[in-house]
């Protein structure tokens, strides 16, 4: 009797332990709104602001280091790359195990916002943080969809600007950047030839294609969603901003055809190495040291406008309200380390540090007046945040419209660049596509 | 069987030498009757406690089975009936039920989700047939090759299982550098070093080319599998085959054709239904290679569903999808084991 006795003991162990298996599997606590049951501790994922990863940690290992010493807790830092980022969140929002504090592109916060999963910021988690006044008002109006709590808070701002080599500029006569994009193309002639290139693009990087052809679609007085939400990707200005876009490259050929396949931004080592003039990009600086230029080899200018236009809102809108939000997941086990934390990174200290380190502008108004962001580089950009920058729609479609309209984008420039024709019909048959995939 | 015969007691099962039934086929029970019992104090044992123990060890595997199978699928199917978006994937029990809508949506070839799902799918159809066919051509070529014995032929079969061998995310992503246009090796060999492909360089990671890329990726990845498959198989053809059929004036070609690969038969039915499900539902090549957002020419099913899921997040028509394509597979696997069952049947018969 003994061994029947010990073979269904046996069994029934395995048996428990398999169903504690399954059950367990969801994991965490589904829809509690955090508790503080592992205080000591945070996991943090970053994203990728520096030129690579390791930059990333090297930056921001100190800090995390001096947060420790002052309270106490660790902070398990993940530097994510932005190619992985939105699925690892997708991810640990729909298996609820995720970490305690995240970066998310502003842009994706509507998005993000509206699965639940991210810890609302009312009056009450921000007078944790020192007060919503604290921050600017443009950077919280990216922070989540209008009339709701924000979803996140806004950690680093940033902006376009057009960045010129003054060198080749210097070589190829042109005295100042041009403030239009018929001067853009025109200049571009000029410098393009002999293995140089006016234009850097990074054609299948999708969210900088949504970013570059959302401010041209502004220009056109056009927009992507009408004000009930509704995808409008195929509007005639939609049709003529993208065209636009690829057309730099397609018919105007400033751009390297190579271009068309670029995503991992590239395009800033050409820059650097000198094989282009000039990149339309955000906050670049740093990474432009870190591929070994020195300041003052780049001169930065604010991007483009139609002819006769002037930087400004409406048509003069030259580029997208660009940042870097930090969110807390509702179901975290250690909501006030989370709220420390956050209210860490955001103090006027750390902003100024990290800021300056990145080459971001600070959106705490306390910070962003410190004499250190008053350079040109950053004055530019400041003035273009101010006064012409929108934010990209704060719909919950936002992060499905970056990834369907910019793979339009990628498919233009791919044809583009095979020397095939981008026509108007060829552009709105791509957008068409686009918005039916997100109608369903 | 170490215990002496005389600790059995009579009756509970046949001692080793019994005439009546194998030691081997009845030892377990043996065996274990002794141990229970090392004192012969009861007699026969419970029939039916000895015909359950099967069943209760085999219980952890179903259960497992279970988990890790049917679960998921039986989640997949009802996804597939829901409006499932961002808003509902915390709690996708919570989504809206909308019946065949997400069906019908990934079948209308006269809307874009339809119409873009039947491109991918003829694409995946021509890539796996393709790679199928080029994995088996090379495959067993390599293993005839090496089916007789020369200087060096270990260190080549070797060699041959590399990129098996390799993890397939290293190997994937070191061919999407290799593709790169202006700093690939391989335009740099095609174009520099060949002098082929005009002068412009060609692009392998967009475009209409990415095709050829991917399938290029598929067969290097795939066939040692149909080499190291069919090589074992050669092995057991008997040689005196091959040496009565020499006698007889048979060329190699004719003993290649007569006698080898009639003798792979039933392993080339495993090998070509394992190879044409791994290829149809290959996802790694063509995402490591190209990112979330494939090249039209090379949007394979697999990642076509991953990107109405993941990517636009309609995960309901995403697991419609699924199981289209789930039922389509199985089809196509019951017709095939169908046909090449008869074919053998009719073959053994004559």
């Amino acid at each position: 009797m003994r061994r029947s006795t010990a073979t269904a003991t046996a069994a029934a162990v395995t048996v428990a332990a398999l169903l504690a298996t399954a059950t367990g599997c969801g994991g965490g606590s589904a829809d509690g709104a955090g508790s503080n049951s592992a205080p000591g501790e945070l996991t943090y994922w970053a994203s990728n602001q520096g030129a690579d990863i390791a930059a990333d940690q090297a930056a921001l290992g100190p800090e995390l280091k001096k947060f420790e010493e002052r309270t106490g807790i660790k902070v398990k830092l993940e530097v994510i790359p932005w190619s992985d980022l939105l699925n690892r969140i997708l991810a640990a929002t729909a298996s609820g195990q995720g970490p305690d504090v995240l970066n998310i592109g502003n842009t994706w916060t509507a998005s993000l916002q509206a699965t639940g999963a991210l810890l609302p910021w009312n009056a009450e988690n921000f007078e944790a943080v020192g007060g919503r006044d604290r921050f600017v008002a443009s950077a919280i109006g990216s922070a989540g969809a209008a009339g709701q709590d924000p979803a996140a808070v806004p950690l680093y701002s940033m902006a376009y600007a057009l960045y010129y080599n003054k060198k080749m500029f210097q070589e190829a006569g042109i005295e100042k950047p041009p403030a239009t994009w018929d001067e853009l193309v025109e200049t571009g002639r000029r410098i393009s030839g002999d293995g140089k290139w006016a234009l850097g693009a990074e054609g299948a990087n999708l969210a900088n294609n949504i970013h570059q052809v959302f401010v041209l679609s502004r220009q056109h007085g056009g927009s992507f969603f009408d004000a009930a939400g509704k995808p409008t990707f195929d509007t005639p200005a939609n049709v003529a901003a993208v065209k636009q876009y690829v057309d730099l490259m397609a018919e105007a050929r400033i751009v390297a055809p190579g271009n068309a396949e670029y995503d991992k931004n590239q395009s800033l080592q050409d820059f650097a190495g000198g094989r282009t003039a000039m990149v339309l990009w955000q906050s670049a600086a740093s990474s432009f040291k870190a591929h070994g230029m020195k300041e003052g080899d780049w001169g930065t200018a604010p991007v483009p406008v139609p002819a006769g236009a002037a930087p400004g809102t409406g048509t003069g809108v030259n580029s997208m309200v660009a940042g870097i939000n930090m969110a807390v997941f509702k179901n975290t086990d250690n909501l006030d380390g989370a709220l420390k934390f956050v209210g860490f990174m955001t103090s006027d200290e750390e902003q100024k540090i990290l800021n300056g380190t990145y080459g971001s502008i600070p959106p705490v108004k306390a910070a962003q007046s410190d004499p250190a962001f008053a350079d040109q580089d950053l004055t530019v950009l400041r003035d273009t945040l101010a006064t012409s920058a929108a934010p990209l729609p704060q719909v919950p479609e936002e992060s499905q419209f970056e990834t369907t309209v910019g793979t339009a984008v990628k498919e233009l420039f791919a044809d583009a660049a095979a020397g095939r024709p981008v026509t108007a019909e060829s552009v709105r048959a791509k957008l068409a596509k686009a918005q039916q995939q997100m109608a369903n | 069987m170490t215990s002496a015969p005389s600790t059995v007691p009579p009756g509970t099962g046949s001692p080793t030498g019994s005439p009546t039934g194998s030691a081997a086929a009845r030892g377990t029970g043996g065996v274990l009757a002794r141990v229970r019992r090392p004192g012969g104090g009861s007699r026969r044992p419970g029939r039916a406690r000895r015909s359950a123990l099967p069943y209760l060890l085999l219980l952890p595997a179903l259960l497992l089975e279970l988990l890790v199978h049917l679960i998921p699928m039986v989640m997949g199917i009802l996804m597939s009936f829901r409006k499932l978006t961002q808003f509902f994937i915390r709690d996708w029990s919570r989504a809206p039920w909308t019946g065949f809508d997400n069906y019908e949506l990934a079948v209308d070839v006269n809307r874009p989700v339809g119409r873009a799902l039947l491109d991918s799918f003829a694409t995946t159809c021509l890539f796996t047939f393709l790679s199928v066919a080029l994995c088996w051509l090379l495959g067993t070529a390599a293993a005839v090759f090496t089916q007789h014995s020369f200087r060096g032929r270990g260190l080549l079969r070797a060699l041959f299982f590399v990129p098996y061998a390799l993890p397939a995310y290293a190997a994937v992503i070191t061919w999407a550098f290799m593709f790169q246009r202006d700093n690939g090796l391989v335009n740099h060999v095609l174009h520099d070093q060949l002098g082929l492909g005009g002068a412009e360089n060609t692009f392998w990671l967009i475009g209409d080319n990415s095709f050829w890329a991917m399938l290029t990726v598929s067969v290097w990845k795939s066939w040692p599998f149909a080499f190291l498959i069919v090589t074992a198989a050669l092995q057991n053809i008997p040689g005196d085959l091959y040496e009565a059929a020499a006698l007889d004036g048979a060329g190699v070609w004719q003993q290649i054709r007569r006698i080898t690969l009639p003798s792979l038969g039933a392993v080339n039915q495993v090998l070509v239904l394992v190879l044409f499900l791994w290829t149809f539902n290959d996802f790694n090549t063509p995402f490591l290679l190209f990112g979330r957002s494939a090249p039209e020419a090379a949007d394979l099913v697999s990642i076509h569903i991953y990107q109405s899921s993941f990517v636009t997040w309609n995960f309901g028509t995403g697991s419609a999808m699924s199981v289209l394509l789930l039922l389509f597979l199985l089809l196509v696997t019951a017709a095939y084991l169908l046909l090449t069952g008869r074919g053998r049947k009719d073959a053994d018969a004559r």
